[in-house]
């Protein structure tokens, strides 16, 4: 069945959920010394295939064996002590306490009974330096980057005998070189025998670093493959199951875009953070916003909906000025926004789909004029059909669905608002090949329907798939503006590096 | 069907109800007379009746105090509200004014612009809810005694005084009283869309703010009816001793509150709620409090078993507790 260096392996493995089969027999297997790429649409079970191998869930069926032994981890500390360590997108260390406090928790080395903090900091320094890491050990966890935390994370699971680790989605929120020196200690962690799963989006990443490729779609295994001989489109037809259209659209070129009547114009507008800048949307027309990280892309979309205040300049929507004192009268104005942080800021994590959807409407009518339940439900169910949005019941929690899946009921609450503009930030940030193409589908739909789209975007190439102007930022001011077939990821990236 | 086929909804409302209901079973069997109800003079009269009069001040106060802890906060001042609405209307009393309208107004006046003090602090000022509260809690209680020159002030008001014995339908008044202002409340929440922005509010505040809610005026909201529940609760229980007592009225009432609250199954991060529960809550409190009596026990023991009863309410109602006697079940089951 397996071969001799195989460290992790499931087969047949079932985890149902109440109405939902999440795993339906799926086979894994995991050699020493390899990186092994875990990839599959939002809700195709990767992190529940995760979940039931770190002991989170308990498998309903199927054999997971480690090292030839069949295991059952109990829970997360459990699988720890077997080998199996995991490091998740969202470090789940303790920020406030040191960095050699975390590499040491529960395990502190103590002499006579009490921690002995001197060797602690001295072996937690020398277990980082292993990982390039040269950094002050008694400062507190949250005082570095998103990236050497990450690092920490992953060193402390390798230092307690890890024998696979599981890497989910840990690239999401690295730059490019930070994902690099990730990429240099997984292979170093690779030819020291170790398995590792990882978990990502980024299918260049998969090429990158991955020897072997297992595809889930839909709670089933689609197949193993080897990443050298698996052609990134055959990758992507495999985890959608269908062979990807490229979306073609015509752009709305400056002599049409003049001829649209203009829905909203932003003059010499700025905030405390921003330098005056102008800006125009017509209806039926997507802007795109471009930049790096911190350049002033979600700061101008909270100008624009009203979070932060207009200091100076104006703003008109359909000829008429527009001054918010408060994100409402922006909805009943005809915004919506859907924001950056989808966690922080845009689920209602315990509440229904239902209610996170008609949520918008409701405000937008008033609060007097509450929808009746029949209606709610209507509007639920009418979305959920025609977003795709995978889920059994519109009673379900929103925090019980898959990333993807909770963007476009967050999307749905601002359709059925039934808005003249909608900001987008960051759209489909952490969601998978499948559920960007519907969303990037979804915004050219909207905007056929006449709506204006301001969109904010780290990914140059989605940028240029579907925005018919592009609004260049660069250290919080507008340094570009970019229309029609000047729009190409050249243009954008030379805007931004300021060499036009 | 079985447990876990039910709504959460269902499930959620499932253990308060069995709890009261295993209470009051035992009162039956400690004294079999406890479930009736005589009738005198076109009055009720009775155990349960008692019960329910006595726990009308809680009731109250959990009343407010559900919408507040919805929102993700916590109201710690209504005791002491309760204290300045009974000193602000036994103040008007004394001080002559004979208009029971202007008396309840201005009790009920206090207990707004005390909850309106908190929830600005709360919502506008983003000052932590414990903390703001606090500040009332023990200040409220030194406003009351400043209203009340630092005297029990006793009066004598027959129309005030009905707030706390009168008898409206057979039924005590401050069981009406109970019932109009859930139903005011269950109407203004269910039947408009404040229940749903409140319980959003508490679910996530930013994302609230980001769909346009107002999030620091539902705040605000929310505490202002908490004050006005105390105040209603403040009056009840200056209107029945014919007196208002700054030190005593309303003394750890606010605990009592919290506790009925979540009794009713609400969790203190905010979210979901529900009026009705948090009642049932104050009731199983009342309901206990008789049942030791009734049981004879030596009341040097009535706390500690109060205590044990609620630990063993709130671990029936523990989704993780029913998780852990699931995985022990079949464990055993294993076994065997």
């Amino acid at each position: 069945m397996s071969t001799d260096d195989t460290v992790l392996a499931l087969r047949g493995v079932v985890k149902t959920f109440p109405g939902v089969k999440a795993l339906n027999g799926v086979d894994f297997t995991l050699r020493k010394g390899e990186i092994h790429a875990l990839l599959g649409e939002n809700g195709a079970g990767k992190s529940t295939l995760i979940k039931v191998m770190t002991g989170v869930y308990r498998r309903n069926g199927g054999i997971i064996a480690l090292d030839g032994t069949e295991i059952h981890p109990a829970n997360t500390g459990d699988a720890q002590d077997l080998g199996i360590s995991t490091v998740y997108q969202e470090v789940n260390l303790l920020p406030n306490l040191t960095v050699a406090q975390n590499v040491f928790l529960e395990r502190e080395p103590k002499r006579f009974g009490i921690i002995d903090w001197r060797r602690m900091n001295r072996e937690a320094r020398e277990l980082l330096l292993g990982y390039d890491l040269d950094i002050d050990v008694t400062a507190p966890l949250n005082s570095y980057s998103v990236a050497v935390q990450q690092l920490i994370a992953i060193a402390r699971g390798v230092s307690m005998s890890a024998k696979v680790l599981i890497l989910d989605e840990p690239t999401a929120s690295l730059d490019a070189e930070e994902v690099a020196s990730l990429f240099n200690i997984m292979r170093d962690l690779r030819d020291r025998g170790i398995g590792i799963v990882f978990v990502t989006h980024f299918l260049d990443q998969v090429y990158a670093v991955c020897d072997r490729i297992t595809i889930l779609r839909n709670g089933t295994l689609v197949g193993e493959y080897e990443a050298a001989t698996l052609s990134q489109q055959d990758l992507v037809s495999h985890m959608l199951g269908k062979e990807l259209e490229k979306a073609v659209h015509e752009k709305v070129g400056q002599a049409e875009a003049q001829t649209r009547e203009t829905l909203f114009e932003l003059n010499q507008g700025s905030s405390d953070v921003l330098e005056p800048l102008d800006i125009s949307v017509c209806a039926g027309q997507v802007v795109g916003l471009a930049g790096l990280l911190g350049s002033g892309r979600t700061e101008l979309c909270k100008l624009v909906f009203g979070v932060d205040e207009l200091s100076q300049g104006d703003a008109k929507l359909n000829n008429q000025s527009i001054r918010f004192s408060n994100t409402r009268q922006a909805v009943v104005a005809g915004l919506g926004l859907c924001p950056e942080d989808r966690k922080k800021d845009g689920i209602l994590g315990p509440m229904s789909i239902r209610e996170n959807m008609i949520m918008a409407l409701q405000n937008k009518r008033g609060w007097w004029r509450y929808i009746p339940m029949k209606k709610q439900r209507e509007l639920a169910e009418h979305y959920v059909k025609v977003l795709k949005i995978a889920t059994s019941d519109i009673e379900k929690p929103i925090n019980q669905l898959s990333g993807g899946n909770q963007q476009k009921v967050i999307l749905a609450r601002w359709l059925a608002a039934e808005p003249k503009l909608m900001l987008l930030d960051e759209p489909t940030r952490g969601i998978d090949v499948g559920a960007h193409a519907e969303i990037i589908q979804l915004i050219r739909k909207l905007c056929d329907d006449g709506l204006g789209l301001l969109v904010a975007s780290s990914e140059l190439e989605e940028l240029v798939e579907f925005a018919d102007k592009v609004v260049v930022m660069r250290d919080r001011r507008k340094v570009a503006e970019l229309s029609g077939s000047d729009i190409s990821q050249q243009t954008i990236m030379q805007a931004i590096a300021g060499q036009s | 069907m079985r447990y876990k086929d039910l709504s959460p909804a269902v499930r959620r409302s499932l253990w308060p109800i069995i709890g009261l209901f295993v209470l009051l079973l035992a009162n039956v069997l400690i004294s079999p007379e406890f479930f009736s109800i005589e009738i005198k003079d076109g009055r009720f009269y009775g155990s349960l009746i008692d019960v329910m009069n006595r726990a009308a001040p809680v009731a109250l106060l959990a009343i407010g105090m559900t919408l507040v802890i919805a929102t993700g906060g916590v109201d710690l001042s209504v005791g002491s509200v309760m204290a300045i609405a009974g000193a602000v209307s036994a103040g008007l009393i004394v001080g002559g004014v004979d208009n029971i309208a202007i008396v309840i107004g201005g009790g009920l006046l206090a207990g707004v612009a005390a909850g309106f003090v908190n929830g600005f602090l709360v919502g506008y000022f983003g000052i932590q809810p414990i903390v703001a509260t606090l500040i009332l809690m023990v200040a409220g209680r030194g406003i009351a005694q400043l209203i009340n020159s630092g005297q029990i002030v006793t009066f004598h008001h027959e129309a005030f005084e009905y707030l706390g014995v009168g008898y409206l339908f057979g039924l005590p008044f401050p069981i009406i009283l109970v019932i109009i202002t859930f139903v005011l409340v269950q109407l203004l929440m269910r039947r408009t869309a404040l229940g749903l922005f409140v319980e959003g509010v508490g679910a996530n505040a930013s994302a609230s703010h980001y769909i346009g809610i107002n999030d620091k005026l539902i705040k605000l909201m929310v505490y202002c009816v908490s004050g006005l529940c105390a105040a209603v609760a403040g009056m009840i229980a200056a209107a029945d001793i014919g007196g208002s007592d700054a030190n005593n009225a309303g003394l750890w009432l606010e605990l009592d509150a919290i506790l009925a609250v979540v009794i009713g199954g609400a969790s203190l991060m905010g979210g979901r709620f529900s009026v009705f529960l948090s009642i049932i809550g104050a009731l199983i409190i009342q309901a206990l409090t008789i049942t030791i009596i009734l049981s004879g026990v030596p009341p040097k023991f009535n706390l500690l078993i109060k205590a044990a009863a609620i630990i063993v309410i709130l671990l029936l109602q523990s989704p993780e507790f029913h998780r852990q006697i699931a995985r022990f079940k079949k464990a055993g089951g294993a076994q065997s």
